[in-house]
């Protein structure tokens, strides 16, 4: 009896709150609500005009200039920028942020070298993505780097390429691969590194073979994050990566010759195809724009299911 | 005097605590059937001398001498923060770790300088166990041939580490309840299983030397009889030091024990000795239940 007159207490009702109080805590609600309301708006509209718009010849025709949409093709060719794109960035920004990653959690000395480090990564991840792409142009242009894409005659070098975006792109990933990664190590206990210490491992053994492995669904976690963004970028695509509608390749081997060349992504494509682009075939933005959706949408649902439903370490 | 138990302090919430008496039996006593005393002490394999050590300059162990005997189980007994623990990560260097440490005296396995072994080599040789169950996020089966895998040398076969890992799961008991799924990840077994997995794990390398820190403090009781039962037979191949905040626990599996207090070693005999007749006033007081 005692027990049950606790329990109906501890549900605290708003009854004897102050006036503004309970305004705030609608407030609150309503928040929430609005948010709700806003992600459902964006999902149900763009699902509407996608599926009243996408048909499945669009994501394998190559996109064609034509002021004729009946004639201007689908956009297979967006579809493998979004996928090469993304696929260069995340081989670049993975092995970059979990090296980044160990070497500060696991090391970190001198502590003023890490801060450094730290901050480093914190500038990278709060400059604005237009901001890396001219960064990027300025950079990529230079001689030195004339083999990541086109050079023309008189050594101009056109510096926007599959590789060179990508290497941009892999700056926008690195942050959440580094986050992701040092969020998982540092969730490891001291007495998990010291057991595999204790057993006559040397550090660099351990963080191969228990901290790393341990850590992977974070580091994966990080990763589709990662991969959503670059999916989702636009300003590195066109500036970039030429944001031509089919892939030009360059002279070159198969593949390098590819990459080395422009191409763009369906962020590109849906945005020259909008009416502030030069396409204007709303249309086909919308398809684009779907598919778009569904890709970032499935990257997200995979990075929250990585991580749940895994056994730890009792505390 | 063999039958003298440190008092049961029961403490139950909003009474006062109640003192039972120290001739009554305890379920954990009776719970433990093998209990082994008067075995004759073996050879001498570890040894310290003048041990000390600090944290950034204040004194956590001060000029600690005494041994380690094969075939025996030394228990380090004292208050929170009296410096056991410390002690025993010294004995595989694994305080090293801890930056702001510094070490002052020697200490010797089986006649060789720690300092001068190789750290890694040490440490298979002097292994420990810790006091919270902490397998790796791997399979039981790789768990326990961790330590025999080589680093850098190429990976031996699985096939060839069937029998080790086999006779380290057997030793530390836990063969009959899991060697049908060696594959199942470790974190997946019930603390009890892990901790003993751990002890397989740590007696996989085949160590000399078994350091143990409090490695019944989370876990039930049933857990914690089945692993003293472990801990009593493991002492006839090796040594075996466990750092216990549990006197009971001391009573029941110690040979000798080692009595610590703000940093110093207050007392070392046998364990009818200690408890039955400790000879300094500190002690007296501690096994009786005055302070700690």
């Amino acid at each position: 009896m005692a027990v049950a007159t606790r329990r109906e207490a501890a549900v605290e009702t708003t009854a004897s709150w102050r006036p503004l109080d309970r305004l705030a805590l609608v407030a609150c609600w309503s928040a929430g609500m609005l948010l709700c309301a806003i992600a459902a708006a964006i999902v149900i509209f763009m699902g509407y005009k996608g599926l009243q718009f996408l048909r499945p010849h669009l994501l394998w025709e190559r996109p064609l200039a034509d002021s004729d949409q009946s004639r201007s093709g689908g956009f297979l060719d967006p579809l493998i920028g979004t996928v090469a794109l993304t696929a260069l960035g995340t081989l670049i920004a993975l092995p970059l942020g979990v090296a980044t990653a160990v070497w500060l959690t696991e090391f970190g000395r001198p502590a003023p070298l890490a801060r450094a480090v730290e901050s480093g990564v914190e500038v990278i991840a709060g400059t604005p993505d237009i901001v890396l792409a001219i960064f990027g142009l300025v950079l990529f242009q230079q001689s030195f780097f004339g083999f990541l894409s086109f050079t023309a005659e008189g050594n101009a070098v056109f510096g926007r390429s599959f590789l060179t975006a990508g290497c941009m792109m892999a700056l926008v990933a690195l942050p959440f691969v580094v986050g992701g990664t040092r969020e998982a190590l540092q969730s490891i206990p001291r007495h998990v590194r010291e057991a595999s210490y204790a057993l006559g491992k040397t550090k660099a053994a351990t963080i191969r073979r228990v901290l790393l492995p341990a850590s992977r669904p974070g580091i994966a976690t990080g990763t589709v994050l990662g991969m959503g963004r670059i999916v989702g970028d636009t300003a590195i695509v066109v500036i970039l990566l030429g944001a031509t509608l089919q892939l030009q390749r360059v002279d070159g081997p198969p593949l390098i010759g590819d990459l080395r060349g422009t191409g763009s992504t369906l962020t590109s494509y849906v945005y020259n195809n909008s009416p502030a682009g030069e396409g204007n075939a709303p249309e086909k933005a919308y398809a684009a724009a779907f598919v778009l959706l569904v890709v970032v949408i499935g990257l997200n649902l995979v990075a929250g299911r990585i991580g749940s439903g895994r056994s730890a370490w009792k505390t | 005097m063999e039958d003298v138990i440190p008092p049961v302090r029961r403490i139950v919430v909003g009474e006062p605590p109640t003192v039972v008496p120290a001739n009554g039996t305890t379920p954990a006593r009776t719970a433990l059937t093998v209990r082994r005393r008067s075995r004759p002490p073996g050879a001498e394999r570890m040894r310290i001398e003048s041990l000390g050590v600090a944290y950034a300059g204040k004194p956590a162990v001060r000029d600690v001498s005494l041994t380690v005997h094969a075939g025996e189980v030394l228990a380090l007994i004292g208050p929170s923060g009296c410096g056991k623990t410390t002690l025993l990560r010294c004995l595989n260097r694994l305080a090293e770790l801890t930056p702001t440490a510094t070490r002052a005296g020697r200490l010797t396995l089986d006649g060789d300088d720690v300092d001068a072994l190789e750290v890694t080599q040490l440490r298979r040789r002097v292994s420990m166990v810790f006091q919270q169950p902490n397998p790796f996020p791997m399979s039981v089966f790789d768990n326990v041939a961790y330590a025999l895998r080589e680093q850098a040398a190429r990976r031996p076969r699985r096939r060839d580490l069937a029998e080790p890992v086999e006779d380290a799961l057997r030793r530390a008991g836990l063969w009959d309840e899991i060697h049908d799924d060696l594959d199942r990840p470790a974190l997946r077994l019930s603390g009890g299983q892990q901790q003993r997995l751990c002890i397989a794990r740590a007696l996989a390398a085949k160590p000399d030397v078994l350091l143990l820190d409090e490695p019944c403090s989370a876990l039930d009781p049933r857990s914690t009889a089945v692993i003293e039962e472990l801990i009593v037979q493991l002492a006839s191949e090796l040594a075996v030091v466990i750092v216990t905040h549990n006197l009971q626990q001391a009573h029941r599996i110690a040979d000798r024990v080692a009595f610590m207090y703000l940093g110093e070693l207050v007392e070392l005999g046998p364990v009818e000795q200690v408890f039955g007749a400790p000879r300094a006033a500190r002690t007296r007081d501690y096994v009786s239940g005055a302070f700690g």
